[in-house]
């Protein structure tokens, strides 16, 4: 590929979100030439970031924001029991350790906080909550960007990495139909995974993959990652990993973000197309069990599978943005979900014959539970059984990959032979495989972006400087 | 009322929000909204009159246009309180002066200027208008004392009397029993957020207005204005109690509490009014509704107008000038009043009553 322009710079960050931000703001108070290009339109800046709500750190000590103390070691066992310890534990003590001042650092940087209200759920001891949002703070992380004088390319779409021995040289960047070269001394790549490319994603899930929704934006193609790994960086994680939930069937391609997901399932049944229930819906609480969701319905005949509630449960859980489809009986919601009535009234029936009497209660581990059903429901099960009833129908909604480049302390690049890349950083979900291979830890992923947001920006800058 | 297709949009936008909640720190209406699943046609009114068009959850919406969600409430809730101010204003048939609601505002107030002009002309004569006139008395040597009283009396009764009844329509449509407004707390709390503008802080960092930047200024600028408003209507009570039971007759010296507080509340309404417009001027057109701006725009204008002919009538009070200023004034003044049921002005009762339920209802929660 031949560009027709160059332009140089100190320290160049490809991506937008909140690690590229965290980067590019920190590489410029080191004193370097900062450029950041984020392949999304201003509108839709931002990467994932823009539709996140809270992000976990340490603190000793209730604040404004926090209602407690949320120590080192409580936050590395969190971490432990959401990976079963496939984690890297120094890159994850670091990334725990470093996140003690990301309160007042986010606060510097115009970030604002709000203090727990009801929407902020049972993450408000470990977690900061944005006032108005992950795109609010995006949006005030770029105002401070503007403010220091780092430019930034939107709809510049970073194409290729020319690397010679483990050397970063420069990217070419696309715009349109323009394309031009970016020389700089050091790159900070934060520019995600490829949870939004399709072709990338059908390697592992074959033609499933057509039917998963893309939670996030549709900018996260993966082509930094694929770049690096092409160029011999080290891969981490499961290539096939995928954060994925159950969410609304009727919610868009990309972009649906928070809105489409669905806290029913606790409080029903879910049945394949076939009317056929699969996995014990009442296993756990729900903010422990809803990212399995995801990998069993993408497990099931045609990605699909329908949530069953009545009355009875309806108003237990956060109104959703789809209506639910509702009936005046099983059979007839059978057939507006487009299921075999007979099917579902079977199922509904044996279900309901399960069920032993017990003390519902949403916000414990309760006694209701079935009996002689295979799969059992072991928590909340209540017979369904009073009029109206409600489906919702349900799709994989893929929140991010896993799949990463690995990094040092440094944040540098780690290639094959285990050396260290000179001056090419990584920072956010393109590394976060180094310390979440598998699980989630709410508000977790920005943190590994803040942290070695700052620490790519620092190190870039540094080594551009000298 | 709004038509069924904006309240189908009002209800598609807040069914979206409802299941984000991510604005819930900004102000009191998303947490008003979380309190319901599912929204009627009250619930909608009565949100869209909590708003103060801060912005700031059109700018943090990450469902905001271009998404294909096109999320824009500020948009969708001025426009649903300009039809509040039209459906609830009386009779029907003046609701023809909020389709256009600055030329409905220029005419009236012109109208009522050259009317006056015609009347002192007429009564007095040009030697009246153009004389000079000193001491105490001589404002009514150009305008007599009951002639500048009793009308003005009987439009400022009938600006109240039509927004109170429209402000217990709302009542009834939006929140319920009359019998629940006799909740002093609520109304205490009310009076302090209407006082404080609570809700144009932004959970404490301010709107977004003019544009994306935080701001407290659109709050000062308001304040400015209402608080203005106040110490003029604090002015015209206290020099109305001097004339009629002390019997001493205007104009006042400068020292006195009616020109000190009217000078002072002019000062006010001058500077918040010209903020506000040159706000508005500058501000994104993308989260605003064109009816409702050239509402703000026509309130603001006849305030600023009104301030600035009462506070040169004050300096040139012993020039040949003062009858025209007097006239020109007293038609800003009609102005005001005659529009006050039927523009901006409306916003008083209506957003008093959004803050009223509010503070029911969170006295309950």
């Amino acid at each position: 590929m031949t560009a027709e322009q160059t332009q140089t710079c100190d320290v160049l960050i490809v991506g937008g979100g909140n690690a590229a931000l965290c980067a590019a703001l920190t590489a410029r108070r080191s004193g370097a030439k900062v450029m950041v290009v984020e392949s999304a339109p201003q509108p839709f800046r931002g990467g994932n970031s823009r539709h996140t709500r809270d992000i976990r750190y340490m603190h000793a000590r209730a604040t404004e924001y926090v209602t407690g103390p949320y120590s080192e070691e409580e936050f590395w066992d969190d971490l432990v029991r959401v990976t079963g310890s496939e984690t890297n534990e120094r890159l994850a003590r670091l990334v725990i350790r470093e996140s003690a001042d990301l309160g007042e650092w986010t606060s510097a940087n115009g970030v604002r906080w709000q203090p727990p209200l009801r929407g902020t759920l049972h993450l408000t001891r470990t977690n900061l909550f944005m006032l108005g949002g992950g795109k609010a703070m995006v949006n005030a992380y770029y105002d401070t960007a503007r403010k220091l004088g780092i430019p930034v390319a939107y709809e510049t779409e970073a194409c290729e990495l020319k690397v010679r021995d483990g050397e970063f040289l420069s990217a070419i960047v696309r715009r349109g139909a323009e394309t031009r070269e970016i020389s700089a001394k050091s790159v900070v790549i934060a520019a995600g995974g490829f949870e939004a490319n399709v072709p990338w994603l059908k390697e592992y899930w074959g033609e499933a993959a057509e039917n998963f929704l893309i939670r996030g934006t549709q900018y996260n193609q993966g082509r930094m990652l694929k770049e690096l790994l092409e160029h011999g960086a080290k891969p981490v994680g499961d290539p096939r990993g995928c954060h994925a939930v159950a969410i609304d069937a009727r919610g868009p391609k990309f972009d649906g973000g928070i809105v489409t997901r669905l806290d029913c399932v606790p409080f029903g049944i879910v049945v394949d197309r076939s009317a056929k229930r699969f996995y014990d819906e009442g296993e756990d609480f729900w903010p422990k069990r809803y990212a399995i969701w995801g990998g069993l319905v993408a497990r099931q005949p045609d990605q699909i599978a329908y949530c069953v509630v009545d009355s009875k449960t309806i108003s237990h859980f956060m109104p959703s943005v789809y209506p639910a489809i509702e009936a005046r009986s099983v059979a007839e919601l059978a057939s507006r979900l487009g299921l075999e009535p007979a099917a579902l009234v079977a199922t509904v029936e044996q279900f309901n014959r399960s069920v032993r009497p017990g003390l519902f209660d949403p916000a414990n581990l309760d006694s209701c539970r079935t009996q002689g059903l295979d799969p059992p429901k072991s928590h909340w099960a209540l017979p369904i059984d009073t009029p109206p009833f409600y489906g919702y129908p349900l799709r994989p909604g893929i929140t991010f990959t896993y799949l990463g480049v690995t990094v040092n302390e440094r944040g540098q690049v780690v290639m094959q032979d285990d050396r260290p890349a000179k001056n090419i950083f990584a920072a956010g979900e393109v590394m976060a495989g180094n310390i979440l291979r598998r699980g989630y830890l709410a508000g977790f992923g920005l943190t590994i972006g803040f942290v070695f947001g700052r620490i790519a920006g620092r190190e870039a800058a540094r080594h551009a400087l000298g | 009322m709004p038509s069924a297709e904006l309240l189908k949009e009002a209800e598609r936008q807040m069914t979206i929000c409802n299941a984000c909640r991510y604005c819930e720190g900004y102000c009191a209406v998303f947490p008003a909204m979380e309190r319901r699943r599912l929204f009627t046609k009250g619930d909608l009114l009565y949100l869209a009159n909590l708003c103060f068009d801060c912005r700031d959850c059109y700018y943090a919406c990450q469902y905001a246009p271009p998404h294909e969600f096109a999320v824009n409430v500020p948009k969708l809730f001025a426009e649903m309180r300009a039809d509040t101010y039209q459906d609830y204003s009386w009779p029907g048939i003046f609701s023809g002066l909020f389709k256009h609601n600055r030329r409905a505002a220029g005419l009236l107030t012109g109208a009522a200027i050259a009317i006056i002009l015609l009347l002192v002309l007429t009564f007095q004569g040009p030697a009246v208008l153009f004389g000079v006139h000193v001491g105490e008395g001589s404002f009514y040597r150009v305008v007599p004392y009951l002639a500048m009283t009793v009308p003005f009396l009987i439009i400022a009764l009938y600006g109240v009397a039509v927004l109170l009844l429209g402000s217990f329509r709302f009542w009834r449509d939006t929140c319920g029993g009359l019998a629940d407004i006799v909740d002093f707390g609520a109304l205490r709390r009310a009076t302090q957020d209407a006082f404080g503008l609570s809700y144009l802080k932004g959970g404490g960092v301010g709107c977004n207005y003019p544009d994306a930047a935080f701001s407290q200024a659109r709050r000062w600028f308001h304040h400015l204005v209402f608080y203005g408003f106040l110490l003029d209507f604090a002015s015209t009570t206290i020099a109305a109690f001097y004339d009629h039971v002390l019997g001493w007759v205007a104009p006042y010296p400068l020292l006195s509490w009616p020109v000190v507080l009217g000078t002072l509340g002019g000062v006010g309404l001058l500077t918040g009014t010209s903020g506000l417009l040159y706000q508005k001027w500058l501000s994104d057109r993308e989260p605003a509704q064109r009816r409702m701006l050239d509402m703000d725009v026509a309130f603001l204008m006849l305030l600023f107008l009104t301030s600035a002919t009462g506070m040169l009538l004050l300096a040139l009070r012993e020039s040949p000038a003062m009858g025209t200023l007097l006239v020109l004034h007293l038609g800003m003044v009609a102005g005001v009043f005659l529009t006050a049921p039927y523009g901006k002005f409306a916003h008083v009762v209506y957003r008093y009553a959004a803050l009223v339920r509010n503070s029911i209802e969170q006295a309950r929660t």
